[in-house]
């Protein structure tokens, strides 16, 4: 089976506290630290996984300046079999109709049988994997967390549906699936794996090898546009407990008294 | 501006919460605008659905289907393009059902596409201003959509909350014969329902859950000590049971639990809104973060900053010595 799987680039969230810039135009990116999406990670160890089982290739595709590079490359190094990096000045500021417009042109410009997405990426949009099936006009699944293979044609799929039930389905390939987290163990990357990699060459394509017009992608392309950064003010915020980690304590422990959390 | 229609999701005769919510989200886009609910299934349930929702909605389409008897977002997305004028504005609630169908439905419409909408500040002309979260809440957005050739926004659940609902004696259209071929490659199969855990923590008064921010396995021990002490039951957070350190059942959230509990502590969780849809009844909610900006404390009553690894050990020997 050829598997292709999208993977972003994305400031690693168990690393940075994500603030924002003293303009308000951006996170702040000073020192921050990058790492694949939490979620692709999963689509990739479930790509290999099913390599293992039943043979084919998984290519790993991103969309992103020369800096994602080494996102593709951990994720060759856990296992997949080629990168692909989509890389033009012109695709800087896309939404998600614009990342899904230049993989579909690189989906395009190969032969494979499965899609993945991750379900999500740092912005919390979910949209890229729902807007490539349908401008693929292949089947779609979104928040899968089960794949079983019935035949060449044909997969079991089950989506995560609210309260931890499972909503089994039947797709047919080509299609396109993104995938939940959880749904398998991602393997551990080491340093010599990576090592191993270091020198593989990634193919770098931009918008006039995949066909793309520029008016599509995009600032220029783009529907949706994020103005400006901020700090949310929800609600009226928690009262901050000060002190020593005694008086703390004891504070918390007054009030747990109070509100009935001690047995 | 255009014409805006919600998508209605409903369960056992009863339209969700989010059909008034997604009205309510309606009227901030458009305060005069004449709204279209839009509700898809087959046989008496759809009736009464339909029915109800009159209350708030001008039109409600009814589309009786046997294909649609299971809300599959592959047919339903089909259903749509047929029926929708293409400038449309079409609400759908951010859940795994609007997920699912929203994007792709974007295309299909060729029109923009906004996820996860938690505010709506106003229009101006065809554009839209919304404010979304980025970084599970770290950080917010003002997001201006081009809606000039339609949007598909898909809002939140609890956001927009509907408040009184004021009668506009709505009528039902049956839109069942537009709806056209809707043969999809993917097919419902069932629904297998989530496993039955050792303890049931919907039922809990008292919660101690555990976040990323527990940081090992190993660290599990120390949560369950305080629990404990407290007398309360342990919880988590979503990335704990993908690790496989606890098990499903635990998780509290929208893919996991809905609990109810008096007091919940809180402990390494950064308070995405998928893990606050799983807490309801509004508890007495303590929140130990080593980040002072962590999202939780915007909705915790008390807040600590601290390292949860050195504070639980200590309040659990000042509780036990009690
Ligand atoms: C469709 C869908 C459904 C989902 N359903 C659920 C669900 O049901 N339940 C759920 O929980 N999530 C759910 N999620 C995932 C959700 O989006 C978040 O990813 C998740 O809730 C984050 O869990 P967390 O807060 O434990 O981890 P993180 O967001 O990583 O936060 C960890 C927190 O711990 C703090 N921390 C780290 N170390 C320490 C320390 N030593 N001491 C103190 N604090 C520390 C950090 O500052 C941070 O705030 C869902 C996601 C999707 C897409
Ligand atoms: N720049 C990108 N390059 C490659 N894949 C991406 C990119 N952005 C999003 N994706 C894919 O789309 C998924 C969902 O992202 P999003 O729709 O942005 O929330 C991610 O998990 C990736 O698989």
């Amino acid at each position: 089976m050829e598997i292709l799987v999208c993977v972003k680039r994305v400031p690693d969230t168990s690393e940075n506290e994500i603030g924002v810039n003293s303009a308000g135009t951006d996170i702040d990116r000073d020192d921050l630290v990058y790492s694949v999406n939490e979620w692709d990670n999963y689509a990739v160890e479930e790509a290999i996984q099913i390599v293992d089982r039943v043979g084919g290739k998984v290519t790993v595709v991103a969309v992103g300046d020369s800096e994602s590079e080494e996102v593709l490359r951990r994720e060759m190094a856990m296992g997949a079999n080629d990168g692909l990096l989509l890389s033009d000045d012109s695709f800087g500021g896309s939404d998600g109709k614009g990342i899904a417009t230049i993989l579909k042109a690189a989906v395009k410009k190969g032969n494979y049988d499965l899609v993945l997405t991750g379900a999500q990426a740092d912005a919390g949009a979910g949209q890229v994997g729902g807007m490539l099936a349908a401008m693929l006009d292949q089947p779609y699944a979104s928040l899968v967390n089960s794949i079983e293979i019935i035949n060449d044609k044909t997969l079991k799929v089950g989506r995560e549906i609210e309260g931890g039930n499972q909503e089994m389905n039947e797709i047919q390939m080509p299609c396109v699936l993104s995938i939940q987290t959880g749904i398998n163990e991602p393997r551990y990357v080491g340093i010599r794996g990576i090592r191993k990699v270091a020198s593989v060459e990634i193919p770098v394509l931009g918008a006039l090898d995949l066909g793309v017009s520029s008016g599509s992608v995009g600032s220029a392309g783009a529907k949706v546009k994020v103005q400006d950064y901020f700090v949310p003010q929800l609600g009226k915020g928690a009262e901050i407990l000060e002190g020593s980690t005694e008086e703390i304590i004891d504070k918390l422990i007054e009030l747990l008294k109070v509100k009935g959390g001690l047995k | 501006m255009a014409q805006i229609f919600a998508y209605i999701t409903h369960k056992g005769g009863a339209a969700d919460d989010t059909a008034f919510e997604l009205a309510a989200a309606a009227k901030k886009i458009d305060a005069g605008a004449a709204l279209t609910a839009i509700v898809t299934g087959t046989g008496a349930d759809l009736n009464t659905v339909c029915n109800a929702l009159t209350a708030a909605y001008n039109e409600v389409w009814k589309i009786d289907n046997q294909a649609l008897a299971y809300p599959n977002a592959e047919v339903i997305r089909k259903a749509l393009v047929n029926i929708l004028p293409t400038d449309g504005i079409v609400l759908l609630p951010h859940d795994t059902f609007g997920m699912d169908l929203g994007p792709g439905l974007s295309i299909k419409m060729d029109s923009a596409f906004v996820a996860d909408v938690v505010g709506i500040e106003g229009v101006d002309g065809t554009t839209l201003k919304l404010v979304r979260q980025e970084f599970s809440g770290q950080v917010s957005t003002h997001v201006t959509c081009d809606a000039s050739a339609g949007a598909v926004l898909n809002i939140r659940p609890g956001v927009c909350q509907p408040g009184e609902i004021k009668p506009v004696g709505g009528q039902v259209v049956d839109k069942s014969g537009s709806v056209g071929d809707l043969a999809v490659g993917r097919k419902f199969l069932e629904i297998v329902k989530a496993e039955v855990g050792d303890i049931d923590i919907t039922k809990s008064e008292v919660l101690v859950s555990i976040g990323r921010g527990i940081e090992d396995q190993e660290n599990i021990e120390i949560a369950t000590q305080l629990a404990e002490a407290m007398g309360a039951d342990l919880s988590c957070s979503r990335p704990i049971v993908d690790a496989k350190w606890m098990e499903k059942s635990r998780q509290v959230g929208t893919s996991g639990q809905t609990v109810k509990p008096k007091v919940y502590l809180a402990m390494g969780i950064s308070g995405s809104f998928q893990h606050l849809g799983g807490i309801k009844g509004s508890p007495f909610m303590i929140a130990v973060n080593k980040n002072p900006k962590a999202p939780i404390f915007q909705v915790a009553d008390v807040g600590i900053v601290a390292n949860i690894l050195e504070f639980m050990p200590e309040l659990t020997e000042k509780i036990n010595g009690l």
